[in-house]
């Protein structure tokens, strides 16, 4: 058999390559190599829909059996990539059997960071999910551990099921990685208004048997269950067996190869150059795995181009929907847009003048319209504009294409 | 017990129509969403990537004329995010996964844009 695309990992990066590649004309044979049993599915719900009864569990695959057939790719789920030979460009699997490659993608996402013992759970994996819904059942007192979007949903769901939750966030601020402190108050306000407790600058130093959580000032929180949504580590380690750089992810130029031109890195595992970071930037996100994966596609059947993508990432926690585009770290000047009260608003970020970021609570629009402002340098738009309602963000954003 | 009641297994027959004419019906859930309905099936045309979120703007559907009365009138957000589909949008233009099966709408056709990215 000619030797194809092999994909390690079969999450949303993964598998949207896999498809991209068809879509873009690729012909060869194209595999598809992922840890976990089933079809590939999505993990967005895994934290919104599934954890408050819209969406089931077993309802969230990508696409069915028969579209992975029909499209001539081969699925190895349930299985894993042990180690690389890049000279003979071979992968082998824990079986010892071997895969030969035309190009090698790794698309193995991350592992969640786990507290020092045992006794928490943890959100990643559909499996991970069904756990924590079944313990959701009879928990009427939760603990949260990390107030970044995981906890914060999971809070969110919990509270809305009438469940008694605390959270502990070690740093002063909610989402603090990706949000401004406009937005982390809003929503510490918003989850407090609905009965969520919160405990900021303490971490979870140990889990007693009966499941309360000491915390790092002494103090002891009952609990019936503990959730810790507290980031992740990228999946790196075969790259770094086969020698390729790693430094918070796996190193990729910007058309997302390694230093081995037969072999490329996407989603929550690539560090690649960003220039809305200002440097190397890691993201975990739909978004980023999509659009990385369509580039990787493209590159393969010949038409490289450099990754440029605007970030963008949502979140669903009570009455918001908070949409984010740009990446607002390192930001000297923001202006507020919209009415607070309402919940509805939108935080503008400038950095030297340029805005670099909108984080918008329920007004999508002007989300949208920061797709296009912030794909384009950010240039058009001044912050007396932006802060301005009156001022047409979607008409400013209308002639950039 | 469980948390959530599993949804009803009831259906509705709903018919996707391609760009070229290619038609292909199904029994979807009620309670799911037409989008559902489409990529579980293996309706290409119908791509969702960020899976029902309201927030990609790769579910457009252009629904038969007869069946727009009988939707839910479109929140702020999907009328925001029609004016960010490939295809541009038109009077019938909605986002497929904000569409919710009801028993109201079988035989329900959609016709699929040219192209969703």
């Amino acid at each position: 058999m000619a030797a194809g695309v092999v994909i390690a990992g079969a999450g949303q990066a993964g598998f949207q390559a896999a498809f991209s590649l068809r879509t873009e004309g690729y012909a060869g044979p194209i595999t598809l190599v992922g840890e976990e049993a089933g079809l590939p599915y999505q993990r967005p719900p895994l934290s919104k829909g599934c954890l408050h009864g819209k969406q089931e569990l077993d309802e969230i695959d990508l696409r069915p059996a028969a579209f992975y057939e029909k499209q001539n790719i081969t699925l190895r789920m349930g299985e894993r990539i042990l180690a690389i030979d890049r000279d003979a460009r071979r992968v082998y699997l824990a079986d010892g059997e071997g895969l030969e490659y035309e190009y090698l993608l790794l698309a193995t996402g991350a592992s969640n960071r786990r507290l020092a013992g045992p006794g928490a759970l943890y959100l990643r994996t559909r499996q991970e999910a069904a756990m924590l819904l079944t313990e959701l059942e009879a928990a009427e007192r939760l603990v949260v551990v990390g107030g970044g979007f995981i906890g914060l949903e999971v809070a969110a769901a919990a509270t809305a099921l009438e469940r008694k939750v605390t959270v502990v966030e070690p740093q002063e601020r909610l989402m603090q990685r990706a949000v401004g402190p406009i937005i982390s108050e809003y929503f510490r306000a918003m989850h407090v208004g609905h009965g969520v407790e919160f405990v900021f600058g303490e971490g979870c130093t140990e889990i007693d048997d009966d499941g309360a959580v000491r915390l790092t000032n002494g103090a002891v929180l009952p609990a019936d269950m503990v959730v810790a949504g507290i980031g992740v580590t990228p999946r790196a380690e075969l790259a770094v067996a086969a020698g390729l750089s790693v430094a918070n992810g796996i190193v990729v130029d910007e058309y997302l190869r390694t230093a081995d031109e037969r072999i490329y890195a996407i989603g929550d595992c690539a560090s690649f150059p960003s220039r809305f970071a200002g440097g190397m930037a890691r993201l975990e996100s739909v978004q980023n795995a999509v659009d990385q994966a369509r580039c990787f596609a493209e590159a393969v059947c010949g038409r490289p181009r450099p990754y440029d993508a605007v970030p963008w990432f949502w979140t669903d926690q009570f009455e918001a929907k908070l949409q984010m585009v740009g990446i607002s770290q390192g930001f000297d000047c923001e202006v507020t847009r919209g009415d607070i009260g309402a919940g509805k608003f939108s935080v503008c970020y400038f950095r030297e003048g340029r805005l670099i970021a909108i984080d918008s609570v329920n007004r999508p629009a002007d989300h949208l319209a920061g797709r296009k402002l912030i794909a384009h340098g950010g240039t058009t738009v001044t912050p007396e504009q932006a802060a301005d309602v009156e001022f047409d963000l979607k008409a400013a954003a209308q002639y950039l294409v | 017990m469980s948390l959530f009641s599993r949804k009803p297994k009831e259906t509705a027959s709903i018919t996707y129509v391609s760009h070229t004419g290619a038609s292909q019906t199904f029994d979807v859930p009620l309670g799911t969403s037409v989008m559902e309905g489409g990529v579980r099936n293996g309706v290409e045309e119908i791509v969702a990537e960020c899976g029902g979120a309201c927030i990609c703007a790769t579910c457009h559907v252009f629904v038969d004329e007869a069946y727009l009365p009988l939707l839910d009138a479109m929140e702020p957000g999907e009328n925001e995010m029609l004016g960010n589909t490939l295809v541009k949008r038109r009077p019938n233009s909605r986002l497929s996964c904000q569409i919710q099966v009801t028993k109201s709408l079988d035989g329900m056709v959609v016709h699929t844009p040219e192209a969703q990215v």
